[in-house]
């Protein structure tokens, strides 16, 4: 829920103005220098569009707008940027790559490049070149950036992060002076600060980031899994059932209604002193430095990894953000060169810096960033492009885990076991005959 | 044509008139070439896409890739959803109590802004207002009202010492139903309201002095003379009422998205979140198509009715 009023164009305004006194002549010279020893020189009168999802962190979109307008500084293409709800992204690709017509890049999430492999254009080249250069892309990273055999269809920019969000004092008072690690404590939290009155909670409701990520942690967590690695279905299993009644004893601390939650709720409610802790990106403390009011809040907040379950090592699910192009585009040196200039280190640290957090890069070198460091608190943001899995667990990242993804089977599964209206076996049928069908 | 034809029997008897100038000069033959503008659109605006809707309905289409026919194979998979059936049953209650509550308040509004009342113009515009808002912004509304945590009807509550905790609005299912009924019929009374208000301004004055003339209290009069001149605009309101309550979708999209648990969703809402958000074309399709029948017997059971004039006059005047 984003309001666009007058004052926030004002910021951004002005937001853009600084942002262009450091692209000084200094930079301008360095970009020009990059745009002629580039291995990819954009087309005569090249023009690019690309459709990216709609920013969350003001400045994060204001960073990707200079960006943008330093590339048409450096090499001359001009570039067309239009936002759509992250949601939203995926139709419009897959009809763009049906029809052959539409925007030249997508910005999207999770799996999107997979759902048209063939209409990709390969950029290899590029992701070999940023690999070499800043350190190698992390593991999850190539699972998403690779098609079958060995071609990169995409570009992992970055992920978002969606952590566990706490107030210390609350937590302090609880008796958890440090962020609970492995999910018995977890529960054991979650059932202290309840019993304190400062309960937490976690979106139960049609939530596609915050709901999805903390429902497949729960999943992976105790060991159960969606699909096997050849995408054979295997949710019906003891270890789902588990995830299930863990899932449930922590719903049953939670604060009232997170089954109506949507992925606004938490942050409303952490930031009106609702609630004591639940999982989202950094965007609530974003909020909570911006606003003066909040200020108590932001200093008395921090984030943490999510807790590892019996199965031992981290099972978080972030979303991953890929940048593509199509094949139909006319200019895909132009295009090619786009994806480098963002990723190189004099862009795109500056971009990382302005998302505070929100994005994670992909890329090994840029855990240097001192966006990581300047505030302990974006720490463990730094990390989840390493511990994180990817879309469809063991299976493939392609079209049917987004499906499944997005029509909420094991959300729904969830959320039905920990509001009793099915009973486990009932809630992981349902979900076993969709998932059936989804990858058949 | 009768020109044409004294023109014809005086030319030569050898040379007979074709068929094409007797096509030329038919009536008929122009008015099908003046009526193709009209079915143009109507095939391409209307007919194409919903036969475009229920052919997609038969095929195992994704959103960016034609699919193949399967036959009935998505309606038979639909058959054994639960997920669907509770969508129909959602559906149904849905329309079933909004309408109905819609009609009743409707309909009492509409006798009472035809009472003459001070400030007459005023209040016929305020009882507009919740049709005239965008579906989108009420909804926003409502999705804070109902809040789970800043609910401004649990906050009064709460201060005003009835209930200790916070109401669980969208959060229970049967909780859920109740609150988008409640927001859908808030959105929907004026429409019932208005059209019935003009539909009681045709009602001429004189019957009701003649009824109180002889003597008739104000219930007969409104079952004698209201309610029987009434009714044919009854009927075409509660058609839009039902077609329009039937394909709901912005209200549920905003407030819940079909939570919990699928709980409030609507075939509208679930043949989008299967079809759009999900890809699979084709079982979205599916879904959308079972509304047709629904949506046809409503259309049938009110139009019949328009036809009878039992139903227009009222009783025994067959």
């Amino acid at each position: 829920m984003k309001d666009f009023t007058r004052r926030c164009l004002i910021k951004g305004g002005t937001a853009a103005a600084a942002a262009g006194a450091l692209t000084g002549p200094a930079f301008l010279e360095w970009a020009k220098a990059w745009a002629q020893s580039a291995p990819w020189k954009p087309e005569k009168g090249a023009q690019l569009s690309i459709l990216r999802w709609k920013y969350f962190v003001q400045s994060e979109d204001d960073a990707f707008v200079a960006l943008m307008d330093s590339f048409t500084k450096a090499t001359g293409v001009k570039v067309t940027i239009a936002r759509e709800s992250y949601e939203d992204v995926q139709p419009k690709a897959s009809v763009a790559a049906n029809t052959g017509a539409g925007p030249d890049l997508f910005w999207g999430l999770y799996s999107l490049p997979h759902l048209f492999p063939q209409k990709c254009l390969d950029v290899t080249d590029v992701a070999d070149y940023l690999g070499k250069k800043y350190g190698g892309w992390v593991p999850t990273a190539v699972t998403y950036g690779k098609g079958s055999g060995n071609k990169w269809i995409a570009i992992p920019v970055c992920y978002a992060g969606n952590l566990l969000n706490y107030r210390l004092e609350a937590s302090k008072k609880a008796g958890f002076s440090k962020f609970p690690t492995t999910t018995d404590e977890f529960l054991a939290y979650a059932k202290a600060m309840k019993a304190q009155g400062t309960p937490g909670g976690m979106a139960l409701g049609h939530a596609s980031g915050d709901g999805n990520a903390w429902i497949y942690w729960c999943l992976w967590a105790f060991g159960g899994n969606v699909v096997d690695k050849d995408d054979k279905v295997i949710i019906n299993s003891p270890e789902t059932e588990k995830a299930l009644n863990y899932a449930k004893a922590l719903y049953e601390n939670y604060v009232p209604g997170t089954a109506s939650w949507n992925d606004a709720s938490n942050n409303k409610a952490f930031l009106g002193g609702e609630i004591h802790w639940t999982n989202n990106g950094i965007s609530i403390y974003v909020a909570a430095q911006n606003d003066p009011s909040k200020k108590q809040i932001a200093e008395d907040m921090d984030h943490a990894y999510w807790p590892v379950g019996p199965v031992g090592k981290p099972t978080e699910f972030h979303l991953m953000f890929p940048l593509m192009a199509m094949n139909y585009t006319k200019y895909p040196q132009a295009c090619k060169a786009l994806m480098a200039y963002m990723l190189e280190a004099d862009q795109f640290n500056k971009w990382l810096t302005a998302s505070k957090g929100y994005l994670t890069h992909c890329l090994n070198a840029y855990d240097k960033n001192p966006v990581w460091t300047a505030d302990p608190k974006t720490t463990p943001f730094r990390d989840v492009a390493k511990r994180t899995l990817t879309a469809g667990g063991l299976g493939s990242v392609g079209e049917k885990a987004a499906s499944a993804i997005a029509d909420f089977v094991v959300l729904d599964m969830f959320a039905a076991y920990c509001t009793g209206r099915e009973d486990a076996k009932g809630a992981i049928k349902i979900a076993d005959r969709q998932l059936r069908r989804i990858y058949r | 044509m009768a020109v044409t034809a004294l023109k014809s029997s005086a030319r030569p008897a050898t040379r007979d008139v074709s068929a094409w100038e007797r096509l030329k000069v038919n009536r008929n033959w122009l008015g099908l070439w003046f009526m193709l503008p009209a079915a143009a659109f109507l095939v391409l605006f209307l007919a194409y896409p919903l036969g475009l809707g229920v052919w997609l309905s038969f095929t195992d289409a994704k959103i960016g890739r034609s699919g193949i026919f399967v036959g009935y194979e998505n309606y038979e998979w639909l058959w054994d959803d639960s997920i669907f059936w509770l969508s129909v049953f959602n559906t149904l209650l849905y329309t079933l109590v909004a309408s109905t509550i819609k009609f009743a308040v409707g309909l009492y509004l509409a006798l009472l802004l035809n009472e003459n009342l001070p400030f007459k113009a005023i209040l016929r515009a305020i009882v507009l207002i919740p049709f005239i808002v965008p579906t989108v912004l009420s909804a926003i509304a409502f999705w804070w009202i109902y809040d789970s945590q800043f609910s401004i009807v649990s906050w009064t509550l709460r201060h005003l010492g009835f209930i200790s905790g916070n109401i669980d609005f969208l959060g229970d299912p049967w909780n859920a139903r109740w609150s988008v009924i409640f927001a859908n019929i808030w959105r929907g009374v004026p429409f019932v309201a208005i059209t019935l208000l003009a539909g009681l301004q045709t009602v001429s004055p004189s019957l009701y002095e003649a009824a109180t003339i002889d003597g008739a209290s104000s219930w007969q009069r409104f079952r004698y003379i209201t309610y029987p001149l009434l009714t044919p605009i009854i009927a075409v309101v509660m058609t839009f009422s039902v077609l329009f309550t039937f394909t709901d979708f912005q209200l549920i999209w905003v407030l819940t998205r079909g939570g919990p648990v699928n709980a409030t969703h609507l075939m509208a809402t679930l043949s989008y979140q299967r079809a759009i958000i999900g890809g699979q074309l084709g079982e979205g399709a599916a879904i959308a198509t079972a509304m047709i029948p629904f949506l046809l017997a409503a259309i049938l059971i009110s139009w019949f009715g328009l036809q009878r004039r039992k139903w227009q006059q009222g009783e025994s005047n067959d």
